[in-house]
């Protein structure tokens, strides 16, 4: 299963979001890293 | 996952910020926004992994949905309610696949055939109760 870069910047991603079409998925989490 | 979508982690206890903004009361949480920050699907609670990726196709499905492209959404919402038919999401799916598609045509028989389905495969939903109205 190839690896998620997952992003922290809400905004940014919204920002790519906006230039790519494609929707944000937020993953809010209290796991340890 | 990045085929589909731009993955953004929030953690509690570096962006509790982020948490209320959005109004996260739990973990896990997920939420699907449009590009203009409207959330389209949220998932609370942990999931086993058919169940969580029913929900992730149920949330584009929605999103199709909202842009009022109701082939594109029919056939995500078939997908899950042909592909996870015993996922949490598969009665919702079943029962959006039907309204799109009488969104998409304007022919009711979609939606008696989904009350039919729904009956059917998952009687004791509310999904079946919802559509119950649509059958003859």
């Amino acid at each position: 299963m190839p690896q998620i870069t997952w992003q922290k910047d809400v905004d940014a991603a919204l920002t790519q979001s906006r230039a790519s079409g494609k929707p944000v998925l937020l993953d809010f989490s209290a796991a340890p890293a | 996952m990045t085929a589909h979508f731009i993955p953004v982690k929030v953690h509690i206890k570096e962006q509790k910020q982020v948490f209320d903004r959005f109004g996260a009361l739990w973990t896990p949480t997920q939420i699907v926004l449009d590009p203009d920050g409207e959330e389209r699907h949220r998932i609370e609670g942990f999931l086993p992994v058919e169940d969580f990726l029913a929900q992730l196709e149920l949330g584009l499905g929605k999103r199709q949905f909202q842009h009022q492209r109701f082939g594109d959404a029919e056939r995500l919402f078939r997908s899950v309610c042909d592909e996870y038919p015993k996922s949490g999401g598969a009665p919702e799916a079943c029962y959006w696949a039907g309204v799109a598609a009488y969104k998409n045509t304007n022919d009711p028989k979609h939606l008696g055939a989904t009350g039919e389905l729904l009956k059917t495969r998952y009687p004791d939903s509310e999904w079946a109760r919802k559509a119950s109205v649509w059958r003859h």
